[in-house]
């Protein structure tokens, strides 16, 4: 049966992705080089205003202060994700599955869900300030939720499951005897940690940053339920122009910038990775 | 690693990491019981928020809604993936083209391909509704079922389909008595993960479903509540939510030992 012609099984599956995938990306592909019409329609005549517009002063201020939380929650979510990873990996190997599974479980349940746990939290009558006012705090504590600090917590938890798992895949996987021949060469755990450990598991570390960075600047629910509408990222702005704006064009010139961020890292992603375990061939 | 100065260390994070993953969704569910509804004071255990719920009818019908979308689009999606496996699986040739387009609903950002299906129906001037977010939930759910049934067809025996044919099967009496049942139960794995995420999905739901109250889903409405502030009746219903996609999803699991994709 290998090699009969496969084709009459993957048509249904394949005309689908074309008809529903292939062909509206393509579509806001073409979209983005097209002018906006007087009321909101859209002109057929090609310009590059649109891809102009998106490094207008403006508009690249959206785009940096977006780069700029997602690198924060990217950042964060790796550390505390590689820690927990790690200490995972160090438990005895029959508990290991346990935890992962805990671990991971989290990430399965729904995304608002997850983001509104934080509202509870956060608001102010919220469980925190009700606790500080329970440890006897009379002062007006800071606003918690509708800030930039709770969009990147919403989005260091709701993807921290993530770069658990992508950090404890090549953990795991790591000779124990490496690190204990550095340490006999006299390494202290410190730095076999960071000079051994660290690079050895670097995909793990690039693909959890990447997961996170490409997720969070493109996303438009967290800014909007825990940032309040306080300030746009990209996602937002893409929501704008095709929800109240009425600037198609433009939306789908910010979503094609979106797509080359995401190719661009993921693509820089597996160079790095490949280079990683490329490394690794040559040493042993 | 054996000194204990590290194990106790190693316990400190797994702990705070636990803490910070699960206080949130645990407060959530306790106060979804809680009988004065208020956020910071325990009045005693009660489900009767859980009874406004089933009281209030836009949750009801968003409810039906979904339940509606999930079904639907993951009879096509579990149908399509499961053909679109086995094909691309006996291929002998392994075309780069083939596996991008395979695995692109997968990470492609949800507003992105929520954007550009908005703008492909209302091009084609079709009606949106509930139809348009099926359409457009088979796209990621063919593509997840797709790689959980693929990720078992790695470790099946394609020597019991030779020997069907050489017994004189046909080739599509030997998918449907050898090669689907013994393929079962990651096809079934593949629809639980399809369905969770088709309750779950939010943004492409809220893209294409059009303006009118009638096609609105469980997310968006959970969304439409949520804007508005805490209530005890989002805390059940976030509680019901979160509780069928973890069961969905922990059998989907159960049964399909390979993993999840992404794992």
């Amino acid at each position: 049966m290998k090699d009969r012609r496969p084709l009459y099984l993957m048509a249904p599956a394949l005309a689908w992705l074309t008809a529903f995938m292939v062909i509206p990306c393509l579509l806001i592909l073409a979209l983005a080089f097209f002018r906006r019409g007087l009321y909101g329609g859209i002109e057929y005549t090609f310009t590059l205003e649109n891809l102009a517009l998106v490094f207008d002063p403006l508009y690249a201020g959206i785009f940096l202060k977006s780069a700029a939380i997602a690198g924060l929650s990217a950042l964060i979510a790796v550390i505390v994700g590689y820690a927990a990873a790690f200490a995972i990996a160090a438990a005895p190997a029959r508990r290991q599955p346990i935890l992962l599974f805990f671990a991971v479980l989290p990430f399965w349940s729904n995304y608002l869900v997850r983001t509104y746990a934080w509202i509870v939290l956060l608001n102010r009558e919220g469980l925190i300030t009700g606790l500080a006012q329970w440890l006897g705090f009379d002062g007006e504590l800071p606003k918690l939720l509708y800030t930039e600090s709770a969009v990147v917590v919403g989005l260091v938890y709701n993807y921290l499951p993530f770069v658990i798992l992508a950090c404890y895949a090549p953990l795991s996987r790591l000779n124990p005897e490496i690190a204990e021949a550095s340490q006999d060469l006299g390494a202290s755990a410190w730095t076999t940690f960071r000079r051994v450990t660290v690079p050895l598991t670097f995909p793990g570390i690039a693909t959890g940053f990447v997961f996170v960075f490409v997720l969070s600047i493109g996303n438009f629910v967290t800014p909007a339920l825990l940032g309040g509408g306080q300030f746009q990222m990209i996602g937002n702005l893409v929501y704008a122009q095709f929800l109240t704006a009425n600037d198609w064009p433009f939306g789908a010139a910010l979503s094609m910038i979106l797509i080359a961020i995401m190719m661009g890292l993921l693509t820089l992603q597996t160079f790095a990775s490949e280079r990683a375990s490329g490394a690794k061939r040559e040493d042993s | 690693m054996a000194r204990t100065a590290n194990s106790r260390l190693m316990l400190v994070i797994l702990a705070a990491v636990f803490a910070f993953l699960y206080v949130p969704i645990s407060v959530l569910v306790a106060l979804s019981f809680n009988d004065g509804g208020l956020p910071t004071a325990w009045t005693g255990f009660s489900v009767k928020w859980y009874g406004e719920l089933f009281r209030n009818a836009d949750v009801m019908s968003a409810a039906f809604n979904t339940l509606v979308v999930a079904v639907v689009s993951t009879i096509f999606a579990t149908l399509f993936g499961t053909l679109l496996a086995i094909g691309v699986e006996i291929r002998r040739r392994k075309g780069r083209f083939l596996e991008t387009i395979i695995f692109a609903p997968m990470i492609i950002p949800d507003i992105v391909l929520a954007i550009a299906l908005l703008s492909f129906f209302s091009m084609l001037n079709v009606t949106m509704g509930l139809h348009t977010v099926i359409l457009s939930h088979v796209v990621f759910n063919l593509a997840f079922v797709c790689s959980v049934v693929r990720a078992r067809l790695k470790t099946f025996d394609w020597s019991i389909v030779e020997a069907s044919a050489d017994l004189g099967a046909s080739t599509p009496i030997t998918m449907i008595r050898i090669v689907i049942p013994v393929m079962m139960p990651a096809i079934i794995a593949g629809a639980l993960l399809a369905f969770t995420l088709s309750v779950d999905e939010f943004i492409i739901a809220f893209f294409t479903a059009g303006a009118g109250r009638a096609s609105i889903t469980l997310p968006m409405q959970i969304f439409a509540m949520i804007r508005f502030g805490v209530t005890p009746e989002i805390n059940a219903l976030a509680t019901i939510v979160m509780a069928v996609s973890v069961i969905a999803l922990a059998l989907s699991q159960r049964l399909n030992r390979g993993g999840l994709p992404g794992q």
